[in-house]
């Protein structure tokens, strides 16, 4: 892969495939699941606008093609594990959205039966290893998760997010030694939103393309189009396939972009409105898949029941959310430690 | 026309009011989800306020340039276009001002849990049988042999480990007898195997982790801390970290003050970790398989000087000991002396030495140090009226203290005199000879401790 100094999402590199290379079942599928997040998230940040969603709160929107495009090109039984900014990867994992919103809301019926709220998730049944408030610490975890796979030769690949601010952690390149040292099955997805809480990429990193951090190890790298989610499926398939194969851990630096602050109490001073306008406007990963499938033949009569279904999932998670009592008291003592085993 | 509230948002954890600063629709504007509709002042920062809902604005309630606007009041009315979008329910009334909290379950005014401690895995100390002497590092290598025979998810990953056979010699012939793939040399990235090993643990394998020796388990002790820790409780008991974290604690011989600390008390701090420290052979034996059987994260103090030492324990292939039980070394009736790990052995030769002065001390071997075990403790002291806590590590927030606190809170009224401490001069530890062994425990330090109580 060329080195480039290129790092402003929407501007598709090479190897970019166009949406039109998506199936119109895959289009479906990826409007759905990038609609799904989008107005979840919208709605979250409005329960948290009316005090029912607490302490901190990181949205996803203008970041949705990435974990919708990975998540297509992977199989049951592969792992998950990202940041605190995970709603959306709950989500495109297929947990339900009234146990995301829930756990917002800090509620009984949360995933985390409201212990661990918006940063702190986890799904077992789908693979989902959470949801870490600790940047870079989830970098680790998951190289250790693709360690079990190759312990158990599984075949399964876990996939590792974390933002271009945490790849600035020492912690992120013990993995990547650990991980080429072991050939460990693990997709890295570095999700370059541009800005690492309030400071630009390029006031945090002297890399100037973060997909060659791996070169030093061996570790393939490419840049992506993070807000064309065709251009993301066909990255994650290569990866996946890399991966699986038995050759070692991938890279992948997806370019994209948040509209919304770092978390729900950041003005974004650091950043002109023009810019987060031009981005909406011209690079919507939403807009430009919709415009891609009506393009291909479907017709806004495919496409509104999509939006109407989303609508009533996220109004149901909502309601949901609100009326699932509060924990009970005595959950406070639970699940600090597991049962002793039996016998022994 | 149904309509639909747009309340004053809240926009960070702590806003209560703001200023409506700016309308930037205007009423009869059309509106779709994400569209900037107003800009509000708090406190901190001026922030954009967007749409959720669709439709056309019908009425804006407070106009541009009011203060003191309160969270959840109602600023504008969104009349819904076609297909009713539907409305969000208005909040659920939601504590808003603090509601008194029935107080928590707790026992001796400490919020601890009202449960008692988990059940052992057995009776403390039955009677094993026949017994031979090995020292504490055969111990450790054989239960740890044992375990992964037991069990092919356990696996021992360190630094040295498997071709070096261990910087201590712990893992000699490991590598041999379960091969690279379970006994697994990792370059020197503690931070980065720890948080591998810990991954591999939620995802359902044991690992041993050793570390060469704790001093270095700082670089990682987020990753005990914050993953392997609190993780289960974070996920409402859906994740688990069966992991144990081995290796050398405490002062060695001479190695300065970076090589020499005694962590005891920084993890025995934390909820969600449980916390061994073995003395004898058979400490280490019982113990360091059923840390390795444990569910949770264990962390497992060794001593570097206690490696070479031998003691009689049992043959018996089934024995495992129980954590959070203490054991009484030497029985007595003037005085409690309470140690773990290698301060056993100095309250031992300090009870040798206070017999021949008449004075019969009780010696407790904590063997855990979380969750400790209270009731064996307070028994003892219940017997003695008196107490003197032995450990290497620092008296400032130390396990001295804590069990000082305990003894104090649980049996007072016993008491004939302070409770008492012989701990590590708060001090970096030096390397010239003399200056360290002023610096740490010694039995003489304990038999004048004791006899200060009488």
């Amino acid at each position: 892969m060329a080195a480039s100094t290129e790092r402003k999402p929407g501007k598709p590199p090479a190897k970019a495939a166009p949406s039109a290379s998506l199936s119109q079942s895959e289009m479906r599928q990826a409007f759905r699941a990038m609609l799904l997040i989008r107005r979840f998230e919208e709605r979250a940040g409005q329960l948290y606008g009316m005090g029912l969603i607490g302490g901190f709160c990181h949205l996803y929107i203008g970041q949705e093609a990435v974990v919708t495009g990975v998540q297509l090109a992977l199989e049951d039984g592969d792992q998950v594990i990202t940041s605190y900014r995970d709603h959306g990867h709950m989500l495109a994992c297929g947990m339900q959205p009234r146990g995301v919103m829930a756990e917002l809301t800090g509620r009984r019926d949360g995933y985390s039966r409201g212990k661990g709220g918006s940063m702190h998730m986890f799904s077992r049944e789908k693979n989902f290893f959470g949801g870490h408030g600790i940047v870079g610490a989830q970098v680790s975890l998951g190289t250790g998760i693709g360690f079990a796979n190759h312990y158990r030769g599984n075949n399964r690949v876990c996939v590792t997010y974390f933002g271009e601010g945490a790849s600035n952690q020492g912690q992120v390149y013990e993995s990547f030694n650990l991980a080429a040292l072991m050939k460990l099955p693990v997709v890295y997805v570095i999700e370059n939103n541009r800005y690492g809480m309030g400071t630009s990429v390029d006031r945090a990193s002297a890399s100037r393309n973060l997909a060659q951090n791996g070169a030093p190890w061996g570790i393939p790298g490419d840049q992506v189009d993070g807000m064309d989610v065709a251009a993301v499926l066909a990255a994650a398939r290569r990866a996946v396939a890399h991966c699986r194969a038995g050759n070692g851990p991938y890279l992948l630096e997806m370019l994209t972009y948040r509209y919304r602050g770092h978390s729900m109490s950041d003005p974004a001073k650091y950043r002109t409105r023009d810019e987060v306008a031009k981005m909406r406007a011209e690079h919507d990963p939403i807009d430009h898949l919709r415009a891609a499938m009506l393009e291909a033949g479907l017709t806004e009569a495919d496409i509104k029941p999509i939006e109407d279904e989303v609508k009533q999932i996220v109004q149901d998670a909502a309601e949901f959310a609100q009326s699932s009592p509060e924990p009970d008291p005595a959950e406070l003592w639970t699940d600090v430690l597991a049962p002793e085993p039996a016998g022994g | 026309m149904a309509t639909t509230d747009i309340l004053m948002p809240a926009l960070s954890p702590t806003m209560t009011e703001g200023k409506l600063a700016k309308w930037l629709k205007q009423v009869g504007d059309a509106v779709a989800p994400g569209d900037v509709i107003a800009e509000i002042e708090t406190d901190k920062a001026t922030m954009e306020v967007e749409a959720v809902d669709e439709g056309k604005l019908a009425e804006i309630l407070v106009p541009e340039g009011t203060e003191n606007v309160a969270v959840n009041a109602p600023i504008a009315r969104l009349a819904a276009n076609g297909a009713a979008t539907a409305a969000p329910q208005p909040p659920t009334p939601q504590p808003a001002a603090p509601q008194p909290v029935a107080p928590p379950p707790h026992a001796n005014g400490t919020l601890r849990p009202a449960a008692p401690p988990p059940a052992p895995l057995a009776a403390p100390d039955p009677a094993w049988g026949a017994t031979r002497a090995i020292t504490v590092r055969v111990a450790l290598r054989d239960a740890m042999a044992a375990e992964m025979e037991r069990d092919p998810t356990v696996f021992l990953i360190g630094e040295e480990v498997a071709q070096y056979q261990g910087a201590y010699k712990i893992s000699e012939g490991l590598l041999d007898r379960f091969g690279p793939k379970r006994v697994i040399d990792t370059p020197i990235t503690e931070h980065g195997f720890t948080g591998l090993a810990i991954g591999a643990a939620m995802a359902g394998l044991r690992p041993i982790l050793e570390f060469m020796t704790f001093n270095f388990a700082m670089q990682a002790i987020d990753q005990i801390i914050n993953s392997a820790a609190k993780t289960r409780y974070m996920s409402g008991g859906q994740m688990a970290c069966p992991i144990v974290f081995r290796g050398p604690n405490g002062a060695a011989a001479r190695v300065g003050a970076q090589h020499s600390q005694d962590y005891a008390s920084w993890y025995a701090h934390i909820p969600g970790l449980k916390v061994v420290a073995p003395w004898s052979a058979a400490d280490a034996f019982g113990l360091l398989r059923a840390a390795i059987r444990d569910p949770n994260p264990v962390i497992f103090l060794e001593n570097e000087i206690l490696y070479g030492h031998s003691f009689d324990c049992p043959t018996d292939p089934d024995f495992i000991l129980p954590i959070g039980r203490a054991k009484i070394e030497r029985p007595g009736t003037h005085v409690t002396l309470v140690g773990y790990g290698i301060t056993v052995g100095t309250a031992m030769q300090a009870a040798d030495l206070l017999a021949a002065q008449g004075i019969e001390a009780e010696v407790l071997n904590l063997r855990t140090l979380r969750p400790l075990d209270l009731p064996t403790l307070l028994d003892s002291v219940k017997k003695t009226s008196r107490v003197v806590v032995v450990e290497e590590g620092w008296p400032v927030c130390g396990i001295g203290a804590e069990i000082i606190a305990a003894v104090t809170e649980g049996c007072w009224d016993w008491l004939d005199a302070p409770p008492a401490r012989v701990h590590g001069a708060d001090v970096p530890l030096p390397y010239a000879a003399n200056l360290e062994k002023l610096a740490l425990p010694q039995a003489a330090h304990v038999v004048a401790a004791v006899k200060g109580l009488f």
